[in-house]
C-alpha cells in the first residue's frame, strides 16, 4: 500500500530556449538582408566583377600572391626550427639570441617590416662579396637590384613569421613526454634519429594546427605590399579600378580570390592534420 | 649461470644538486643473472639502473656492461664523457623496460618492435618483422601487431615494451618499476612474461616492488636505502631472514 500509487504518471518537459530560437531567427533574417542588398544594389555591377574575375592582370597577380606566401612560409620554417631549436638549446647565449630575435621581431608591425626592407637601399647602398678585411672582392650588387620589393617582402614576411614559427615549433617539442627520448636513446637510437622517428612526427601534430592559421594569415597579410606596388592580387585590382573607376568591383574580385585561397590552404591544413595523427585516440 | 660479469658497476657515486644520491655502490651482475633491486624511495635503486645504460651520468666510479664503458671513454686514469651519438652505440646492447612504458604513440605495436632494429642494428625489415612476429607471439600478443598503443591495456603496452627491448637481441635486460603504473589486475600478466625471460636465461635486473616476484624469480635481493646498498643475497636470506634493521622495517611496511 504505497503512498506513489495513487500518484498520477508526471509529464517530464525540456527546457524550451525561446530566446535562443529568437535570436537564430533574428540573425538568419539579418543574413538574408546582407545579401540581397549587396545582390540588388545598383551600385555594385556583377557582370564586371565576373569580367575581371579572371582578367590576366588579376592572375597574374594572383600568381604574385600566392608565390610570396609559399616562399615566405618555407624560408620562415626554415628560420622558425632554427628560432625554436635555439630557444631550447641548453646554451645560454643561444637560447638569448633566440628570445631577443622573437621578442623583436614580433614587436614590428609587418607593414613597417615591409617598408623598412623596401627602402634597405637608404641603409646599404650596395652589397659586397668578397674576403673580409682584405682587398679581394668577388662580386658587388646595387642593393636595389639585389632587394626588389618582391625580395624585401620575402625577408620582412619571412622574418616575421619565424618568430611566431619558433615559438610555435618550441612548444610543439616540448609538448613530447621526455619519457619517449628515453626511451629511444635506451634503444640505442642517436639523437638525430629520435628527433627525426620519435620526436618530430609527434610534434608536428602540436606545430600543424597553429602553423596552418599562420600561413592563412600570411596569405591575407601579403596584401600590405600593394603599398609598394608589390604586384600582387590587391595591386592589380586597384591598379584597374584606378582606370576604370570601378572600386568596389575590384575590390570584390580580390576578395573573391583571398576567400578561394584560404579555402584550399584550410583544406590542405585539414589533410596534413589527419596525415600526423596516426596513433591518436580517435 | 656462468661466472662471467655482464654489468659491473664500481664505486659509483651520484648527485643532484646538493643530493647525494648513489654513495659509492657496487653492483656486479653475472650473466643469466636475476637481480631484483628493492627499498624505499629515495633509496637510489632508480637512479642506480639508470647509470647502468646511462641515462644518469655518474659523478665518479665506473660502469662496464659486458666489458665496456657505458657513456665515457677512459683515456689514462680519466673517463671522458661520450657525445650523445656515441653514447648510443654502448645502449643498443642493454634492454631497458620503463616504468611509464614510453612506447612511441604515432607507430603500431609491430612498428615500435622493428625500429630499432631496422634503424640501429640494420637488420633487413623482412627479418626485423619476423623477429618481432616471434616476440609478440612469446609475450602473447600475436594478434595485437597492427593496434596502436593507445589502443591496448597497461598490461599490454608493458608486454609490447618488453618485446620491443628484446627485438635489439640485448645481452641484459633493465626494468625500472615495470608494473608501478598497472591496475593491480594486470601485474600478473607482465609478471609472467619476465618470470619466463628470467627462466630463458636473460639477464635482469629489476627494480620492484613485487616482494613475491623476487622472492621467486630473483637469483639475488639487493636492498637499498639512502644510496647505500644495506644487504643483499639469496631472496630467502634477505626477504625472509634479513639481517638488518632497515631491511625488516621496509619488508615489514610492503608487506603489511
Amino acid at each position: 500500500m504505497s503512498l506513489h500509487t495513487s500518484m498520477p504518471t508526471l509529464v517530464v518537459v525540456p527546457r524550451r530556449p525561446y530566446w535562443v530560437w529568437a535570436f537564430a531567427v533574428a540573425s538568419i533574417a539579418v543574413v538574408i538582408g546582407m545579401v540581397v542588398t549587396f545582390a540588388t544594389t545598383p551600385n555594385i555591377s556583377w557582370p564586371v566583377v565576373g569580367q575581371y574575375l579572371f582578367s590576366p592582370l588579376i592572375l597574374s597577380g594572383l600568381g604574385t600572391t600566392v608565390l610570396l606566401s609559399v616562399t615566405s612560409m618555407a624560408v620562415g620554417i626554415v628560420l622558425g626550427v632554427a628560432v625554436g631549436l635555439m630557444r631550447m638549446s641548453g646554451n645560454r647565449i643561444l637560447s638569448t639570441i633566440a628570445l631577443i630575435y622573437t621578442t623583436v621581431l614580433r614587436g614590428i608591425p609587418a607593414l613597417l617590416l615591409l617598408l623598412l626592407w623596401g627602402n634597405i637601399a637608404i641603409l646599404v647602398k650596395s652589397v659586397t662579396l668578397g674576403i673580409p678585411f682584405t682587398d679581394a672582392i668577388f662580386v658587388t650588387f646595387q642593393t636595389n637590384d639585389l632587394i626588389t620589393p618582391f625580395i624585401a617582402a620575402v625577408i620582412a614576411f619571412s622574418l616575421s613569421e619565424a618568430a611566431y614559427l619558433g615559438e610555435i615549433v618550441r612548444s610543439g617539442l616540448l609538448s613530447v613526454d621526455r619519457g619517449q627520448v628515453e626511451a629511444a636513446g635506451a634503444l640505442g637510437m642517436s639523437p638525430a634519429r629520435t628527433m627525426r622517428r620519435i620526436v618530430m612526427p609527434q610534434a608536428l601534430r602540436v606545430i600543424i594546427p597553429p602553423v596552418g592559421n599562420n600561413f592563412v594569415t600570411l596569405i591575407k597579410g601579403t596584401s600590405l605590399v600593394s603599398v609598394l606596388a608589390g604586384g600582387d592580387v590587391l595591386t592589380q585590382a586597384q591598379n584597374i579600378a584606378a582606370t576604370s573607376y570601378r572600386i568596389m568591383e575590384m575590390l570584390i574580385v580580390a576578395t573573391v580570390w583571398y576567400l578561394v585561397l584560404v579555402g584550399i590552404a584550410s583544406i590542405g591544413q585539414m589533410f596534413l592534420e589527419r596525415a600526423v595523427s596516426k596513433g591518436a585516440v580517435r | 649461470m656462468s661466472d662471467t660479469l655482464i654489468v659491473e658497476a664500481t664505486g659509483v657515486h651520484k648527485h643532484y644538486g646538493h643530493n647525494h644520491v648513489l654513495k659509492g655502490v657496487d653492483l656486479h651482475v653475472r650473466a643469466g643473472e636475476v637481480v631484483c633491486l628493492i627499498g624505499p624511495s629515495g633509496s637510489g635503486k632508480t637512479t642506480l639502473l639508470r647509470t647502468l645504460n646511462h641515462l644518469e651520468s655518474i659523478d665518479a666510479g665506473m660502469i662496464l656492461v659486458s666489458g665496456g664503458h657505458v657513456g665515457y671513454r677512459r683515456v689514462g686514469d680519466r673517463l671522458h664523457e661520450l657525445a650523445p651519438r656515441e653514447v648510443s652505440r654502448n645502449r643498443a646492447g642493454i634492454g631497458m623496460v620503463f616504468q611509464h612504458f614510453n612506447l612511441f604513440p604515432h607507430m603500431t605495436v609491430l612498428e615500435n618492435i622493428v625500429e630499432a632494429p631496422i634503424g640501429v642494428r640494420h637488420v633487413s625489415r623482412k627479418e626485423a618483422t619476423a623477429h618481432a612476429l616471434s616476440l609478440l607471439e612469446r609475450v602473447g600478443l600475436s594478434d595485437k601487431a597492427a593496434f596502436y598503443p593507445a589502443q591496448l591495456s597497461g598490461g599490454q603496452k608493458q608486454r609490447v615494451a618488453i618485446a620491443r627491448a628484446l627485438a635489439m637481441r640485448p645481452e641484459v635486460m633493465l626494468f625500472d618499476e615495470p608494473t608501478s603504473a598497472l591496475d593491480p589486475e594486470l601485474v600478473g600478466e607482465v609478471l609472467a612474461v619476465m618470470r619466463d625471460l628470467a627462466e630463458s636465461g636473460m639477464t635482469m635486473v629489476v627494480v620492484t616492488h613485487e616482494i613475491g616476484f623476487a622472492r621467486q624469480v630473483a637469483d639475488r635481493v639487493v636492498f637499498m636505502a639512502d644510496g647505500v646498498i644495506v644487504e643483499q643475497g639469496p631472496s630467502e636470506v634477505v626477504l625472509d631472514a634479513p639481517s638488518h634493521a632497515r631491511t625488516r622495517d621496509f619488508l615489514k611496511a610492503v608487506l603489511a
